[in-house]
């Protein structure tokens, strides 16, 4: 049950309501990655290939449940992601059955944009066929990069070559495509990146996520670097990749809209962004379905049980999977609409700051002239009220954050 | 057999000719204490079968009290020949750091037992410590100690000794302080070779300090050797040097629990409690008489503590200023030699210059503030005392880089020391290389024996105060041993460094150092300072000038990318977090003009690097 401040923050309110649903299996684990994803097709009763989309529809069935019994009134979903893992490992008939089971609990908003990540090793003609028949609309394939000795050290093991020949059955089932790829991996030369950006470019995806590689702490990666066997990744190298990502990809026409993230959008539209990340990042709400995935509903954060057996145990068990939870602050809540707004292009409302306490807001309005100052932030956009990191700004972006958040 | 004596002499009505009184000359892992321990039981000062557990147990329950448990001096009663005698065991502090105490110490006694152990042979500092034991004209009595050990080499290291102070190796006795063996023998040669104490009964009464401590319970503990006249209790006494005057409160011995008495007599030695609060006011080597009847002149010898080494201690959380204010106030009621004043650092904030004897001084107040008053402190590099004549021909003495004379400088005078080294023969190279490096110049060199060599140097105290003891020892695979004593001064060409972040001085760091090693030091922190201090938003010049010349310099380029690519859904509490992690930090951040600086840097720039070695 969710706390009584919920319903009221979300009832007939323009808040938006969107469904992510993780899928925690994949054919074998990159060395850099941390998500919460497995290897073994069985993990047991309710967490295997086959079982799963049950246990997921099972939570969707709970959601609705307590979102009715938490007095939130019903919203068709503003958009569906499917992440994982890879979720293009299961049926794509299970994919469906789970978003028609959502559609018959919420509904689905009129264009509500429904995507799925996929392995370019991983889906089929006929997969992606039967994808769009179900209802997806965009897919959001894992690229990385286009050269081979950088996917070994990422230990990607999809064949480069594939990713254009799913490309185009993407394209043939009208829907939308979106390259996820990823910068600074150890080995990696300036060049090598520009042949990643050729290969994307020669593609022309509708959308890019470029991310500089985060090493995370407990990956098979850190080990290695660690041990030597690789460099570590190097912030300028980052930096100069950055630069070059959003040169090469402006000038073919794509726009920038969050810092890892690129819409193709030639005529400054505002097409092509992904309606459901930037539902996180404008701090709506949404449901996350599966093992160790987070919500957020008016200010409250949960998340499920980590490992997908003992997820699927409490869902057939008729427990909430929830397992831990969390109300930020009003100065956590704060922190975090400063740290999502500012990596934006359509920027921090500067109102966000006004709404502190004084001395606070004036201490922060004062920071906005001092980063309009120092360069890193857009000076036009800070007369019209909003906050938007410069190109400088992107790359020092938790710096503005810092500053505005007052340490 | 047992000599022990079964009637002995009380306090206060000892006749001086059955008294002996010694201390023991001894490096610090060569079995002084397990020595000591051994004659406290053979005495039967101690009952052997509570050695171990009681006695010693019994100590650490006072030391959680907060009682002294430092028993400076023991009386022990022994038997030679049917007659009974009292022994007095003068404890002597070992280090080079307290060399004054070690003199107030010796010259309570008339002889010395030279403690060696006979599987490592004589060590620099005992060899200073036997030097000034002859110089006071003490009765030598040479031992070697540990010759239970497998590895002990008696008779080789018996010559060594025969050499060192011309006695016949014959007469070098070997005892085991672990075994027992030969301690009643070496008790009874303390009777036959050790004068009896002189001084004249009826005379006015004359008692030197050879230490004092703080007490929580009872004040201040002040141990006496009776030179002339008699001491008892509520008798009216002054100190001569400082003049101040007390009622005493109680006179006794320790032996080894203390043992108030009627008073103390010619030659003995014990304790007297005034009530007085604080140690400085109960001086060693301080001569106490009395109001009515005080002596003419005092007992000589007396000097007030000098202190030769000074660092900066700050506290690492900034709060922690008038905690450590009060922890040094304290430690000053125990610690006469130690002195301190407020300072104020732009780095480290608000802090105390501490002046100590030497190096090892510094460590134990050091240790005992971290320790005892759970304080965490930083401290800058230690210095010597400088005498800076600027043009005009002003002096400044200079105990801190920042009080260094601007502007154009005459000359600089620094203290110097004669360093003692002692090392197997195959080193001596090693030596001479190392403490040529550090501006030494060599005195002398003696072989004690074949393979072990005496070397001294005259040497800057500043070298030897800032690494030369560590090197010194890697150099020598540890073999070296290592004793110095102030020794004059030097005119030299002295420098004052600074190092400059984005053009303002990091005062902490700033040095006083030769010309020629002005630019290593620079180099070296300019270097490591780049490593510890994070990218900033600008690029920030880190520079080592000496004056306005710039002698050293990197940079710190600006930072590029601050910023975590990825933020979605569940990202989005750990991304938060960790900003707020961020901010916590914050706190520990010194602000240099723009710079912010973690402190951590600067506490691992002032830490004594092992690294570059």
């Amino acid at each position: 049950m969710l706390p009584e401040f919920v319903a009221p923050a979300v009832n007939g309110t323009d808040r938006t309501f969107s469904l992510y649903v993780h899928v925690p299996f994949c054919v074998s684990r990159c060395g850099y990655c941390d998500f919460n994803t497995y290897i073994s097709p069985d993990l047991g009763p309710g967490a295997s290939h086959e079982s799963y989309a049950d246990t997921a529809i099972k939570e969707l069935e709970f959601a609705a449940e307590a979102l009715e019994q938490s007095g939130v009134d019903p919203k068709p979903l503003h958009s569906v992601f499917y992440g994982g893992g890879t979720p293009t490992l299961l049926a794509a008939h299970d994919l469906n059955r789970i978003l028609q089971r959502a559609r018959e609990l919420f509904g689905i908003a009129p264009g509500a944009e429904i995507t799925t990540e996929a392995n370019p090793d991983s889906l089929s003609f006929e997969a992606v066929g039967l994808l769009a028949e179900g209802g997806f609309n965009r897919i959001s394939m894992g690229m990385q990069s286009s050269v081979s000795h950088v996917l070994q050290v990422l230990e990607r093991t999809h064949n480069p070559d594939n990713v254009s020949a799913a490309a185009q059955w993407i394209r043939d089932a009208s829907l939308d495509l979106s390259l996820d790829l990823i910068f600074g991996t150890p080995g990696e030369s300036v060049a090598d990146w520009h042949r990643s950006l050729d290969a994307v470019l020669e593609v022309r995806p509708d959308h890019v996520s470029a991310y500089g590689l985060i090493v995370e702490a407990g990956t098979k990666l850190a080990a290695q670097i660690r041990r030597g066997v690789y460099p570590n990744t190097d912030p300028d190298d980052q930096a100069d990749k950055y630069l070059a990502t959003e040169e090469r990809l402006a000038a073919a026409g794509y726009r920038w809209y969050e810092i890892s993230n690129w819409a193709y959008d030639p005529h400054h539209q505002g097409i092509h962004r992904s309606q459901h990340n930037l539902a996180y990042w404008r701090d709506q709400d949404w449901w996350g379905i599966g093992p160790g995935a987070h919500s957020h509903m008016a200010g409250v954060r949960w998340w499920n049980a980590k490992h997908p057996a003992a997820y699927a145990s409490r869902v057939l068990d008729n427990i909430s999977p929830a397992i831990g939870r969390e109300v930020p602050d009003d100065e956590a809540r704060l922190l975090e609409k400063i740290m999502l707004g500012v990596r934006l292009s359509e920027g921090l409302e500067v109102s966000v700051l006004r709404s502190q306490p004084e001395p606070d807001a004036q201490i922060a309005l004062a920071e906005t002239r001092r980063l309009a100052d120092q360069g890193l932030i857009e000076p036009a956009a800070l007369e019209d009220g909003r906050i938007v990191p410069t190109l400088k700004g992107r790359l020092l972006d938790d710096a503005i954050t810092r500053q505005l958040a007052g340490f | 057999m047992s000599p022990v004596a079964s009637n002995p002499p009380q306090p206060g009505s000892t006749d001086p000719s059955v008294i002996r009184n010694f201390c023991i000359v001894a490096h610090i892992d060569h079995g002084k204490s397990t020595l000591a321990d051994r004659m406290l039981q053979n005495t039967n000062v101690v009952a052997s079968r509570d050695m171990q557990n009681q006695f010693l147990d019994s100590m650490d329950i006072e030391r959680e009290r907060g009682i002294t448990i430092k028993s400076q001096a023991v009386r022990m009663p022994w038997q030679v020949d049917g007659q009974d005698y009292i022994l007095n065991m003068i404890d002597t502090p070992g280090h080079v750091d307290f060399a004054y105490e070690v003199s107030r110490s010796l010259a309570a006694c008339e002889g010395a037992i030279l403690l060696v152990d006979a599987a490592q042979g004589i060590e620099a500092q005992t060899l200073a410590n036997l030097y000034m034991a002859m110089e006071h004209d003490l009765e030598i009595i040479p031992v070697l100690n540990k010759i239970d050990l497998p590895a002990a080499d008696p008779e080789r290291y018996a010559l060594e000794i025969s050499n060192l102070i011309g006695v016949d190796p014959d007469d070098v006795l070997k005892v085991s302080g672990k075994t027992g063996e030969g301690v009643e023998a070496l008790l009874d040669r303390v009777v036959s070779v050790v004068p009896a104490p002189s001084g004249t009964v009826d005379a006015p009464a004359r008692a030197m300090i050879f230490d004092s401590i703080y007490d929580t319970y009872r004040g201040v503990i002040t141990y006496v050797r009776m030179v002339d006249g008699k001491l008892s209790p509520r008798e009216g006494i002054r100190m001569m040097a400082t003049g101040a005057e007390y009622e005493l409160q109680e006179t006794g011995v320790y032996s080894p629990d203390a043992i108030p008495g009627k008073g103390l007599g010619v030659g003995e030695v014990g304790y007297l409690i005034t009530g007085v609060k604080d140690v400085s006011e109960s001086k060693v080597g301080d001569t106490v008489t009395t109001k009515n009847h005080p002596a003419e002149e005092a007992i000589g010898g007396y000097s007030e503590p000098q202190p030769m080494v000074f660092s900066g201690l700050y506290p690492i959380d900034g709060s922690d200023y008038p905690a450590l204010r009060e922890a040094l106030e304290k430690l000053q009621l125990n610690d006469a030699a130690l002195s301190y004043e407020p300072e104020t650092s732009v780095a480290l904030g608000f802090g105390f210059r501490v002046g100590f004897l030497g190096l090892l001084h510094l460590e134990i107040v050091r240790e005992r503030l971290e320790r005892e008053y759970n304080l965490d402190l930083i401290s800058t590099a230690p210095n010597v005392i400088y005498n800076v004549t600027t043009e005009d021909g002003t002096v400044v003495r200079v105990t801190n880089p920042s009080e260094f004379p601007e502007g154009k400088i005459m000359e600089v005078e620094e203290p110097m020391a004669m360093a003692t080294i002692i090392v197997p023969s195959e080193f001596i190279g090693a030596v001479m290389e190392l403490s040529q490096s550090k501006r030494g110049q060599l005195d002398g060199m003696d072989y004690l024996s074949e393979e072990r060599v005496e070397i001294r140097y005259w040497i800057p105290l500043a070298e030897i105060v800032f690494d030369y003891f560590d090197l010194l020892k890697s150099r020598t695979k540890g073999y070296a041993s290592l004793n110095w004593q102030r020794d004059g001064s030097q005119v030299a060409d002295l420098v004052k460094v600074d190092i400059l972040l984005q053009g303002d001085t990091v005062d902490a760091f700033s040095a006083i150092t030769h010309r020629d090693h002005a630019y290593s030091y620079g180099v070296k922190m300019t270097s490591k300072l780049k490593e510890l201090i994070p990218r900033q938003q600008f690029e920030v010049p880190i520079q080592a000038a000496i004056g306005s010349r710039i002698i050293a310099r990197e940079n710190i380029r600006a930072i590029r990318k601050d910023v975590l690519s990825k933020c979605y859904g569940g990202d989005i509490s750990r991304k938060r977090k960790l900003l707020e992690k961020q901010k916590e930090g914050k706190k520990r951040m010194k602000m240099v003009g723009t710079v912010e600086v973690p402190q951590e840097a600067f506490i691992a720039a002032l830490s004594t690097d092992t690294d570059s070695k």
